[in-house]
């Protein structure tokens, strides 16, 4: 499963819902979820933890406008929109945590 | 405008730019707010601190980047900003990652300069 988040995870509560619920697979952090991409925040360790169980993406244009593509945590692989597709193209469902 | 009463204006900015609007919108109305001649202040919270943050490179996702707006606010007499101490230590952030000078203070003195306010505006 491909689980696409789009949420501050420092705002708001989708990203922990999604990382109570979420049976191992696939996080794409998109729009203002890719803050949770960056290292040194109070949401970082949560999410080198998930990295145990899930293999978690962050789309670049997104993290690029907001100023954190240089400073992403070690682990978490960046996508252009052409992976986004391919993401979603190989998963075999998704879910956006809205 | 006329001679008039001088007001504290606050705009109170709490969210992240470009997943919403609101980031551009405050701006826009501050810019707007900074015709009248009033005791403006502008206060970045929570999230509202990403705002600021240096390096903002919007080219792939098609949208504007306001970023460097916020240097240009001194040139309107907007001179007042504030971002929340506890805001960026959660976000790992330091001034030095910020794109314009501003005032660090806690969480309990940006509520005491909110109190001091005439008029406060949310976004």
């Amino acid at each position: 499963m491909l689980h696409i988040l789009n949420k501050s995870p420092l705002e708001r509560p989708a990203f922990d819902a999604c990382l109570r619920i979420a049976e191992p697979g696939s996080l794409l952090l998109i729009e203002d979820a890719v803050y949770a991409a960056a290292r040194g925040t109070e949401v970082a360790a949560r999410v080198q933890a998930a990295m145990g169980r899930h293999k978690v993406y962050v789309l670049l244009p997104d993290a690029e406008a907001r100023a954190i593509a240089d400073r992403l945590i070690d682990g978490v692989t960046p996508v252009g929109y052409d992976g986004f597709v391919d993401l979603v193209a190989t998963h075999n469902n998704c879910q956006s945590w809205l | 405008m006329s001679e008039g009463t001088i007001k504290k204006f606050m705009f109170v900015n709490r969210t992240a730019p470009y997943g919403t609007v609101y980031a551009l919108e405050s701006l826009e109305v501050v810019l707007i707010s900074a015709a009248f001649d009033q005791d403006v202040s502008l206060v970045f919270l929570g999230d509202g601190v990403w705002q600021l943050k240096k390096g903002q490179q919007t080219k792939a996702i098609e949208t504007k980047n306001f970023s460097p707006t916020y240097r240009a606010l001194e040139g309107y007499d907007i001179e007042k900003l504030y971002v929340e101490r506890e805001a960026l230590d959660a976000r790992g952030l330091a001034e030095e990652d910020l794109i314009v000078d501003v005032t660090v203070l806690s969480s309990a003195e940006i509520g005491k300069l909110m109190e001091e306010q005439d008029v406060v505006l949310s976004f």
